[in-house]
């Protein structure tokens, strides 16, 4: 079978990001751009899986200006083997990336689609899920462990409780968590191998997906500051500042 | 005005906090409030709903496939149901965030996630980029809102109420392709750091990985969790796994007791969302107390004994 | 033989500053045909630069003609210098002297200009591999270099291999660049193995601290390039501040401290936030915010302390030798044009035989040679040399004499006899509040479970020896806070955190006993420096 991943680029996890002074955004100028890290795992994992002689293809996609291109060929030196860039120059939202995703699906008819379970930028965590929804198929949101068995799969998600399984038939939607696995590092040659192999470029229009439907995101503000603390004299004052705030 | 649906969250039996915490934000987003409770044997549950305070009327319906909380099935009933609401809600939890993007897809909507502020039915505020950033959201105009909501911004709200309870028959049968194999919780004892509401951490102050113990006692008490600093942790007070900080676990439990604690930055990071910060520290000038909401500077060898006998 | 996967080029340059990226292009300008690697251990070019950084464009405009109308993204041109000398709250305005005079010449973030840098590089068709850290030298059969070995990554802590191991290749290679900028520990390996260095003196060093900060609006003048001497340091330490105005509202503001100190109390990151808490530096930054911080040493032992450059099969160039010219404080116009040098010997020569007597020959030794007496001056203090300076500038180094160049490890006194100078230091209020506060800027990151990259040759020393001799200047001389002794007196310990390590390689200089050797941790680690 065919396994699709979705690769954001996003600012890299180590960026301290700052919110820019007129609030339009936040400060990417000269930043370091990475592959989002929920991403790299969810690639990872399918490269396990074709390594296991389960899968014949990885696929990495994903949607963006032309700047994305350095990520998945980031994706293809882990061990993809091509790559397809929706060429959009819009900022897009989860909605429209599912869309889009489900028209690659249409041509590329994966057993498989594996998802990160959110991104590190917006933080939605919402991809998955509608993609699943607007394909009619399984999701197995925030997954630490997966099972392939022929058709169908035993998926373990870390869930609020503690750890759920279910069971899906393929094809299905995956999002994955960060415990699922750890992702392999680049070895050199494979960068150089990475740039001969096979980078489709379709644009969003070409696919037949408009824009729309976004949710009107603007004003950003840095996180609002801890009000001063207050001190207290000794263990029992302490008790009851805390029983008079409804914390014991 | 804005009709509001929320899909309770709960185990079968009881109802999830969670669930009243998206009353408050329902509250504030302003207009009818009217709860879905989804699964099997649920009367207990929905009779918890309808006590919630502001709410309409409880939507129980009842089926065995409905059982288990699978996306997929809960969410063709929630779009069943949808016709008639202007907003979806559902908590910001394991639960809502796996359920309600499925629901917006098929309603044809961006989500908006994470809810921490709400300013009427059109305006939103919530976190980007891991808390660094508040960003406003605003639905595209007369466009049906479904969102999560982010229970660490939301009081729960009270349960004097008693509103009806209507039943309705479930109007799909089960998705043939998701089946539900079952949940394995946290081995029972203490809280799982991660997720704990109540989180007590020592520092290099205890000294040895035997007073640590002193943590653990305490927590035991208060049904804590417990972290450490990572100077406890490269001491050996400690296995690496209780690390918080900015190398360790970023938590945001509503409760963080840190003894002996210095609150270097790196440490802070991964606390900054806590709900309040409480600091025991024998240094007045130590870094902690310009973030801590409650401070007492005494030694943690003479308070921590002191803390365990007001408990007891 | 070996089972590592090998690459082939025919030139592997270690380091991605501007002594290696300058070399790379101009060897791709002149004989398109080569093949050309960079490797570099920082996740991305730029994570590991650090400089002030005024440059003085002629190489660029050799190397980059047009560079102009397509600069780096922070790149403004000067329009003032002051020089300043402080006392704790009052200062001084002296003439500007031929060296600090910069009409002409740039304000940069040289991290940004390295991206820059690389981005043209890439465009002539180098492979640029930024993540991976050359960690040893291979050597050919008859023992000459032949290349690099890439470090092993996925190691655990305790050296077992992890989940993630991948093992290193080898990069082979007719010619070796080594370009890893000051104290590079290849470079050092190899000056030792060639005895390089026995003709000439040892190196001296400064460590460089720089903080890159937003201020309030207006607080910054465009194109204004400070430097200040005098407090917060004593007579006998030699170092001061630069003070260089961008646009955005952003001040780079740093200090350097000459190694060769001689007080083991010294903390040479107070000494840097002492200097901002001066009245007109605080009026600066009130206010402001902190975008990023770290630290980086110097070389400044110029001409006496360069060592011979060629090696069979590798040239050592930029400040991995110390081409830095000290009064004007720029490293990077010698640094490219070392580069560019060593690219056009290697394509005209294919061979590193004949480089170091080139370079000895170019306008790179002869602006060395130029002000070579001018640090050794300040051996004797700061007015001394401030006076011997003065005559060296004036009489454009032509006088006969040539000071000689003294080691750091050497300098510091003992503790038993000495005291450490009254500093009239002052309570301070501005960020960062300490040094684990200003490494969070610096956003350094290791994974912790890999082995510790600061090896300690000889750690009974620390509790036997140094401890009693010089109270562990360790602790005090990092500017991360890596090195802390801690448990009760009688059971001290040496604790090392690695992971807030910013390679600066101050502990490898100054360490009394050099029984530090720094080497390189899993390529991709340390500083994440954005813009400095």
């Amino acid at each position: 079978m065919k396994i699709l991943i979705g690769i954001k680029r996003v600012v890299d996890y180590n960026v301290r990001v700052r919110v820019l002074p007129d609030g339009s955004g936040v400060d990417t100028d000269g930043v370091k751009m990475s592959v989002n890290p929920f991403d790299e795992i969810a690639l990872e994992e399918a490269l396990r899986i074709k390594e296991a002689g389960n899968a014949e293809e990885v696929i990495v996609v994903s949607a963006g200006g032309d700047e994305c291109q350095q990520q998945l060929r980031t994706g293809l030196a882990m061990g993809a083997d091509r790559a397809i860039q929706i060429q959009t120059s819009e900022s897009l939202q989860p909605l429209s990336v599912a869309r889009a995703f489900l028209k690659i699906i249409e041509r590329e008819e994966p057993g498989l689609v594996i998802l990160g379970k959110q991104a590190i930028d917006d933080d939605n965590s919402q991809t998955a899920q509608m993609l699943a929804a607007l394909w009619d198929r399984p999701q197995a949101t925030f997954a630490s462990r997966m099972e392939l068995n022929g058709n169908s799969a035993v998926v373990t998600r870390e869930v609020d409780a503690g750890l759920e399984t279910i069971e899906i038939d393929l094809p299905a939607v995956v999002s994955v968590d960060l415990r699922m696995n750890e992702p392999r590092f680049v070895k050199l040659p494979d960068i150089m191998k990475a740039k001969r192999k096979p980078l489709e470029v379709i644009s969003l229009d070409e696919l037949g997906v408009a824009v729309e439907g976004q949710i009107n995101v603007s004003q950003f503000s840095p996180p609002p500051q801890r009000e001063k603390g207050i001190m207290v004299d000794d263990a029992a004052q302490l008790v009851q500042e805390l029983k008079n705030r409804g914390l014991l | 005005m804005s009709r509001i649906l929320i899909i309770a969250e709960h185990d079968g039996s009881s109802l999830n906090l969670s669930t009243a915490k998206c009353v408050t934000c329902a509250q504030a987003i302003g207009g009818e409030i009217d709860i879905a409770v989804l699964g099997h044997g649920i009367d207990s549950v929905a009779a918890a709903a309808a006590a919630l305070d502001s709410v309409s009327k409880v939507i129980a319906i009842d089926a065995q496939h409905l059982a288990a909380p699978l996306a997929v099935n809960w969410a063709s009933e929630a779009v069943a149901l949808s016709a008639e609401y202007t907003h979806l809600l559902g908590p910001s939890t394991t639960f809502g965030r796996d359920l309600m993007p499925r629901i917006a897809a098929l309603c044809g909507v961006n989500q908006i996630s994470d809810i921490m502020e709400a300013n009427g039915a059109n305006s939103f505020k919530r976190p980007v980029y891991a808390g660094n950033a508040i960003v406003q959201a605003e639905p595209a105009s007369g466009a049906r809102v479904v969102g999560t909501v982010r229970v660490a911004s939301w009081k729960a709200a009270g349960d004097g109420a008693s509103s009806a309870v209507e039943n309705v028959a479930a109007s799909s049968s089960a998705a043939s392709h998701t089946r539900y194999v079952g949940l394995t919780s946290e081995g029972g004892g203490r809280p799982d750091l991660q997720s704990a509401p109540k989180v007590i951490s020592g520092g290099r102050a205890l000294a040895s990985e035997e007073n640590f113990q002193m943590i653990y006692k305490l927590a035991d008490k208060l049904g804590a969790g417990v972290g450490a600093s990572r100077a406890a942790v490269d001491a050996g007070y400690c296995p690496n796994d209780m690390q918080v900080g900015q190398t360790g676990k970023i938590i945001s439990p509503d409760l963080y007791i840190a003894f002996g604690i210095s609150g270097a930055i790196q440490h802070v990071t991964g606390i900054k969302d806590a709900g309040t910060i409480v600091a025991v520290n024998k240094d007045s000038e130590a870094p902690i107390f310009e973030i801590a909401d409650i401070g007492l500077v005494g030694d943690l060898f003479n308070v921590i004994p002191e803390l365990e006998s007001l408990l007891a | 033989m070996t089972d590592r996967e090998i690459m082939k080029y025919d030139v592997v340059i270690v380091g991605a500053g501007p002594a290696g990226l300058s070399c790379a292009i101009r060897l791709k300008q002149q004989k398109p045909e080569l093949m050309v690697a960079v490797i570099e251990k920082s996740s991305e070019i730029g994570a590991h630069i650090l400089s002030g950084a005024v440059i003085e464009p002629q190489p660029l405009d050799d190397l980059l003609p047009g560079w102009r109308e397509d600069p780096p993204s922070i790149c403004i041109p000067v329009e003032k210098d002051e020089i300043w000398l402080l006392s704790q709250t009052g200062r001084w305005r002296l003439p500007t002297p031929p060296q600090q005079k910069n009409h002409g010449n740039f304000i940069v973030s040289l991290g940004a200009m390295c991206v820059w840098l690389a981005s043209k590089a890439e465009a002539l068709e180098v492979d640029i591999f930024p993540g991976y850290a050359a960690a040893e030298i291979h050597y050919t059969a008859e023992g000459a270099v032949g290349g690099v070995i890439i470090g092993d990554m996925g190691i655990g802590r305790e050296g077992e291999h992890k989940d993630t191991y991948m093992q290193g290749i080898e990069i082979h290679a007719p010619i070796t660049i080594l370009s890893e900028g000051v104290r590079g520990h290849l470079s050092k390996q190899l000056i030792k193995k060639y005895a390089l260095d026995k003709d000439s003196d040892p190196q001296t060093y400064g460590i460089g601290m720089k903080e890159l900060w937003r201020v309030q609006p207006g607080k910054s003048k465009p194109g204004l390039v400070q430097h200040t001497a005098g407090w917060p340091l004593d007579s006998k330490t030699y170092g001061g501040s630069f003070i260089y105005h961008l646009d955005k509202d952003r001040i780079a503001i740093g200090f350097v401290c000459g190694l060769d100190y001689e007080d083991p109390e010294f903390v040479p990151f107070e000494a840097f936030q002492q200097m901002k808490n001066h009245p007109m530096v605080h009026e600066m930054l009130e206010g402001g915010e902190i975008l990023s911080s770290g630290a980086r040493a110097i070389a400044e032992g110029g001409y006496q302390s360069l060592p011979k450059t060629e090696l069979p099969g590798a040239l050592i160039i930029g400040d991995s030798a110390g081409t830095l010219n000290v009064p004007k404080i720029k490293g990077t116009h010698q640094a490219m044009r070392c580069g560019m040098l060593a690219a056009e010997h290697i394509a005209e020569t294919s061979s590193a035989v004949g480089f170091d007597a080139r370079l000895r020959d170019s306008a790179v030794v002869r602006e060395l040679y130029k002000v070579r007496n001018i640090r050794p001056a300040f051996y004797k203090g700061f007015w001394r040399g401030f006076i011997r300076a003065a005559i060296e500038t004036v009489t454009a180094g032509k006088l006969p004499t040539t000071l000689s160049i003294h080691p750091d490890d050497s300098s510091l006194k003992k503790l038993d006899g000495y005291s450490s100078p009254h500093r009239n230091w002052v309570d301070r209020d501005l960020p960062p509040r300490d040094r684990l506060a200003s490494v969070y800027f610096a956003t350094t990151a290791h994974d912790e479970d890999q082995p510790v990259h600061l090896q300690i040759l000889e750690p009974d020393i620390c509790t036997s020896r140094c401890v009693k001799e010089y109270n562990n200047p360790c602790t005090r001389f990092c500017p991360a806070h890596v090195y802390e002794m801690v448990g009760d007196d009688a059971a001290k310990q040496l604790q090392i955190n690695s992971a807030n390590c910013v390679h600066c390689k101050t502990c490898d200089i100054k360490d009394p006993y050099q029984i530090i050797n720094w080497v390189t941790p899993e390529g991709g680690s340390g500083p994440n420096y954005q813009n400095m």
